[in-house]
């Protein structure tokens, strides 16, 4: 069942590592512009959810629409060119190469699509000043805190203007007064490129700042909007 | 929240009317209830009854009646006081929704889904709330961010009892 | 804190730093192994070169312990119960040198040979193990009719220079002095050691520093492995109260251990692989598992110095990083590193080079002078390596993803890979300076005899003199299959009647007995019939054909193979007139490359058999399509005389001493190589293991594998390629100097291909088999972590 109109869907996601299953029956959808957070337990399999939706791992059974297209049937280098052109990600940590600079690990994602590097790094630059850490362009990860490094990650995954931006416990590892400004800026940021946001966090807080909550317990989901 | 501290240390500042006074509040604390004029007008009188504030001159003409208080050294003493006051936190012992979890278990109803309402409830309040903050001012998000802080806790608070509601049916039920 | 004492709280702090080392769960295991194995490999490599002392004495005093005849000569052996007779009857059997004696005692109780339980009788013989299997095998075939005796026992490992040793006793009941043989009462010979050439004493020395500095890095890499994840731990143990001080004496305890662990491992290793000896024959060297033991002082020297320098090392690498209780400071910008103290290292090396002068073993100070102007001139690269690796990368900006990933990981880490590479250079620039050498000094060792293979193949020489035999010869090799040709001549010399007998030979000419068919290919002769005798000049030796001149006039009464000319014997001369019309020819290029001068007869104008002292030898032209034809030819030498000699002629002969030691460089660069490429293949895949994560996020966001791995090989190459510049030119540079030192030209500027090639191939390895751990680290399994 794939709700109508929407960008990206799944239904009964099955996956499992080993003998733990970490999705069992999960569906989900989201529409054009929409920012669903996915919420859940630790281990409850929301980050599983995620992984199988941006197509980095593949599930065990069930199927994955995305524009049209059957996402489980695309071949490994299909789904990472998806992953490189419509797609964006944010984590929680680790996530910037610590040797390139800021402007750098932006303009990363430009140059891996064939962008000159004059151009990705121009474009990095207006990203980089719409997250308001264009001051640390010229600096390396190690050099910044980790607000301004969660800030220059956003900008990173919103740099090819993607449709479907996927974040995982974007604000995990900051204080609540960055991780406020950093889901601000990432909202804002979404909404103004018209990108989808999955939005995958254990803290409520955070999950306000969506349009709709997916609860997965225990590998199975649960479209609250439908508990009415 | 204490009207009538928060009406006299406005005073402190300076001698003022009436309206003038309602119009401040309004606009410093009363996002959600803005005073009602009477509201203002019985306060005064008891704070003029019990001498901590005195009418420091009346104006005259069209309208209601346009006096201007000034607060009193009894007042300031009393504003002192009430600021350095701890206010007692909260406990929130009894709590409703723990009451309906109780009785939907002991009537075999589902506990799950009414917890899940409540979530779903509590969420929707949130993200008002959140879109409320980020359109508005510092003082919005404050004030926001104070109730999203509680109304986190509460779903904090669903979730944990989601996860044990096995091990409280077989407390409350009846062997 | 309350210490019982400062010696014992140190220890405690050791201990704990072993603590971690054993107890850190697998993590902590993997580190410490690594660790262990790399050193055990440096271990490994370093009791192997300790070894090379031992090998090389005792595989020579085997040797010499089973020699007869030498050393011992002008001593009469008188016949007694214990004495024998013998031949030697060593010879080729294709490309394998058989080697042993035919034996006759002389009483009951003859001398044993080493190795042997009792000598062989008459038609017996005893063979080593490896002879044994090879005459057994169908291979052996040609072999067993050559020495077509009983096997009645085996020769043992002490009489033996290897397993793979052909050597045989047997008896005789025919041979005696008369015919070549001779007696001794015991088998040894003392031989005084030859001092080593003075240009292989540079190779040696060049050698030992191309092996142990790259054996220096390795370790010093190996102790390193880990050591973000051992800082982290560390700043954990300030947390809870440790001063810096003792954090230092922990990470010296944890790198002790693995250390520790690591040389006992180096034993082990050390101990199977020298056990590779018994069942295959490596590079030529020959010789027992046994021999290969270090020197004592050598080896109590490898096993104290390791675990001391690894601690060092250790304690050097904490000197840039801080650790403090909430995590570990590194000094973030890193001094650039400045060159004026690296260059005067290389500079004082080249000028020691030039200063010095060719020495021989015994030349201590020389030898010294030698090996400090090439240790200070590689380690001269090692200094410099890393700060023109760090300013080369420096200035590098743009390129692709993956150039660029690559050159920034260089720009902020350059210390690790210039380290590894600095090995590699070591090995690259003395392997190209040492190839220059042995290439510069190829023309000394290569002895061009200018032999005709074309015309003659192989050559025999008899053990005794003899007409009869020569003809003999000559009939039987010729009767042999393959042999197209076969000249035999009885070789000696003549002297005037009247001149006085010259031990020098400055009274004699050559005098060669042979007949017409034989005499044609050494002069160019109109007409010969058996009878006649030529003066042959023109012989390439102008006193030669001075001598000729003076002292053969045609008519002059000789006296030919008058013992007492050459050795002072006794044997009388036999008088013997030249004819007045004897024809003076021209000489002609021989097939063994010689051009005789002197006298030649055929046997009608002389009798051989009456020329005691001659020499008869043969010279046989093969025809190389039939198969093993030489040992054909071999099997008809052995059987016309068992002592006799034979030969191929081979255009050039290598002489043996340079031959192993080249043998032994190329051995010693190529485990050099391996062990470097080891170390960065381990340090590599410890890189990417700590960025685990990060590489399952770039593969999120749709990297390319190969992004990834091109940029890995970047990683690699980039410091490979400006370390291989900057090798081959110090290689070419040092190898120029040394020819300079041996006052050699250079002859060929381009050997460091192969050398540089060698090292290109290493860094494919190196990314090649980083690239399994690459893409299982490239999943998003590293996404799931935390």
């Amino acid at each position: 069942m794939t709700p109508a109109g929407s960008l990206l869907s799944a239904t009964d996601l099955r996956k499992s590592y080993g003998s733990t299953p970490a999705l069992d029956g999960a569906s989900f959808s989201v529409h054009p512009g929409e920012i669903v957070a996915v919420m859940g337990p630790s281990g409850s399999g929301k980050s599983t959810l995620l992984h199988c939706l941006a197509g980095i791992v593949a599930p065990d059974a069930g199927t994955i629409t995305y524009d049209g297209r059957d996402l489980t049937s695309l071949t490994d280098a299909e789904r990472s060119a998806l992953r490189r052109g419509e797609f964006g990600f944010v984590f929680q940590f680790g996530q910037l190469v610590p040797e390139l600079t800021c402007v750098e690990n932006v303009a990363l994602p430009l140059r891996l699509n064939g962008v000159k590097r004059k151009d990705a790094e121009r474009r990095a630059r207006a990203r980089l000043e719409q997250l308001e850490v264009d001051d640390v362009a010229g600096k390396r990860p190690g050099e910044v805190s980790g607000g301004q490094g969660q800030r220059v990650a956003v900008a990173r995954s919103l740099v090819t203007d993607p449709r479907v931006l996927f974040a995982d416990e974007p604000t995990g590892a900051l204080d609540s007064l960055n991780g406020e400004r950093v889901m601000e800026l990432l909202t804002d940021a979404a909404r103004e490129a018209r990108a989808a946001v999955v939005l995958v966090t254990h803290e409520a807080r955070v999950a306000a700042w969506s349009d709709r909550e997916v609860v997965v317990r225990d590998g199975r989901s649960r479209d609250m909007e439908f508990t009415r | 929240m204490s009207i009538g501290h928060t009406l006299l240390g406005l005073l402190e500042a300076g001698p003022r009317h009436g309206y003038d006074l309602k119009r401040t509040f309004d606009e410093t604390f009363g996002h959600d209830k803005p005073l009602h004029y009477g509201q203002v007008y019985s306060t005064m009188s008891r704070l003029l009854k019990n001498g901590l504030v005195e009418v420091d001159g009346v104006e005259s003409g069209g309208g209601p009646e346009r006096k201007r208080y000034a607060i009193t050294e009894a007042g300031v003493t009393d504003v002192q006081r009430w600021l350095a006051t701890p206010e007692k936190p909260e406990p929130y012992l009894q709590s409703t929704l723990y009451t309906k979890v109780v009785l939907a278990l002991l009537t075999h109803r589902d506990a799950a889904e009414i917890l899940d309402a409540q979530r779903a409830e509590h969420l929707r309040m949130m993200r008002m709330l959140t879109d409320r903050k980020r359109k508005g001012d510092l003082a919005d998000q404050l004030i926001c961010d104070h109730a999203l802080f509680h109304l986190e806790a509460d779903l904090r608070w669903l979730e944990l009892t989601a996860a044990r509601l096995d091990r409280l049916a077989r407390e409350v039920r009846p062997a | 804190m309350s210490l019982p004492g400062p010696l014992s709280g140190r220890l405690r702090d050791l201990g704990l730093g072993v603590r971690f080392a054993v107890s850190g769960g697998r993590e902590g295991w993997t580190r410490t192994l690594l660790t262990a194995i790399g050193v055990g490999i440096g271990v490994l490599v370093l009791l192997g070169a300790a070894s090379v002392p031992t090998f090389l004495h005792k595989g020579n005093a085997r040797e010499h312990a089973r020699m007869l005849g030498m050393g011992s000569s002008g001593e009469h052996v008188h016949r007694s119960d214990h004495s024998f007779l013998y031949v030697d009857v060593s010879s080729q059997y294709r490309s394998d040198q058989v080697s042993g004696y035919l034996l006759r005692p002389d009483g009951a109780h003859p001398a044993l040979p080493p190795g042997v339980d009792k000598v062989p009788g008459p038609g017996e013989m005893v063979v080593s193990p490896a002879l044994r299997k090879l005459l057994a095998s169908p291979e052996g075939r040609l072999l067993k009719e050559r020495y077509d005796y009983r096997v009645v026992g085996t020769v043992h490992d002490a009489g033996l220079t290897s397993p793979f040793d052909l050597y045989l006793y047997a008896g005789s009941s025919t041979i005696d002095t008369a015919h070549g043989a001779h007696r001794a009462d015991r088998y040894g010979a003392y031989l005084r050691p030859q001092p080593l050439n003075p240009v292989l004493v540079v190779m040696v020395v060049l050698a030992c520093v191309v092996l142990l500095v790259p054996v220096a890095v390795f370790i010093a890499t190996a102790v390193r492995f880990g050591g973000e994840r051992r800082d982290r731990r560390l700043a954990a143990l300030r947390l809870v109260g440790a001063d810096a001080r003792m954090t230092r004496r922990t990470a010296a305890g944890e790198a002790l251990f693995g250390t520790l662990l690591g040389v006992a491992l180096g034993g082990v290793f050390f101990l199977g692989a020298r056990q590779i000896l018994a069942h295959v024959q490596i590079w030529g060297l020959q010789g027992f598992p046994a021999d290969v033991t270090p020197m004592p002082a050598l080896a109590a020297l490898i096993l104290l110095a390791v675990p001391l320098s690894a601690v060092a090392v250790t304690l050097f690498a904490l000197r840039s990083v801080t650790i403090e209780p909430l995590g570990v400071v590194r000094s973030s910008r890193p001094r650039p590193r400045r060159l004026w103290w690296r260059l005067p290292v290389p500079a004082a090396g080249v000028a020691l080079l030039l200063t010095a002068e060719p020495v021989d073993a015994v030349d201590v100070l020389g030898l010294v002078h030698i090996a400090a102007g090439v240790l200070l001139s590689l380690l001269g690269l090692v200094l410099v390596l890393p700060w023109l690796v760090e300013a080369a990368v420096r200035r590098l900006r743009g390129g692709p993803v993956p150039w660029q990933l690559a050159v920034r990981r260089l720009q902020l880490h350059s210390g690790g890979a210039s380290r590894a590479v600095a090995g590699i250079s070591i090995a690259v620039a003395g392997g190209i300076a040492l190839q220059m050498f042995t290439v510069g000094i190829d023309a000394d060792f290569r002895k061009t005899t200018g032999a005709d293979p074309k015309r003659a193949q192989f050559g025999a020489l008899a053990s005794y003199p003899s007409g009869a035999l020569a003809q003999r010869m000559v009939d039987d090799f010729g009767a042999t299959k393959g042999v197209k040709k076969v000249i035999g001549t009885v070789e000696s010399w003549a002297r005037p009647q009247r001149a006085k007998a010259d031990p020098r030979g400055a009274t004699t000419v050559s005098f060669t007995v042979g007949s017409c068919g034989s005499l044609r290919e050494l002069a160019h002769l109109s007409s010969c019939e058996n009878g006649d005798a030529f003066r042959v000049t023109e012989s390439h030796d102008a006193q030669q054909d001075g001598r000729l001149q003076k002292l053969a006039r045609p008519g002059t009464r000789l006296a030919v193979d008058d013992g007492r000319d050459l050795y002072g014997g006794t044997a009388k001369p036999v008088l013997w007139t030249l004819p007045k019309d004897v024809p003076t020819v021209a000489s002609r290029r021989a097939p063994d490359g010689t051009y005789f001068g002197g006298i030649l007869a055929t046997p009608g104008a002389i009798d051989p058999s009456r020329l005691h002292n001659a020499t008869t030898s043969a010279e046989i032209q093969v025809d190389e399509s039939v198969p093993d034809v030489y040992d054909l030819v071999r099997n008809t030498a052995f059987r016309i005389e068992p002592g006799m000699r034979t030969w191929n002629f081979r255009d050039v002969q290598r002489d043996q001493q340079y031959t192993s030691i080249r043998s032994g460089v190329f051995t010693a660069s190529a485990l050099t190589l391996t062990l470097i490429a080891a170390a960065m293949l381990v340090s590599q895949i410890e890189q990417l293991r700590e960025r685990r994560r990060l590489l399952s996020v770039l593969v999120a966001y749709g990297t390319r594998r190969s992004t990834l791995a091109w940029s890995v090989l970047w990683q690699t190459a980039l410091p490979v390629v400006l370390a291989l510049a900057l090798a081959v030119a110090g290689g070419l540079g040092l190898g120029r100097l040394m020819l300079g030192m041996a006052h050699k030209p250079v002859t060929d500027w381009g050997l460091w291909l192969p050398l540089a090639g060698v090292g290109l191939a290493s860094v494919a390895t190196v990314t090649l088999l980083s690239l399994p751990p690459l893409y299982r680290w490239m999943r998003p399994d590293g996404l799931r972590t935390e």
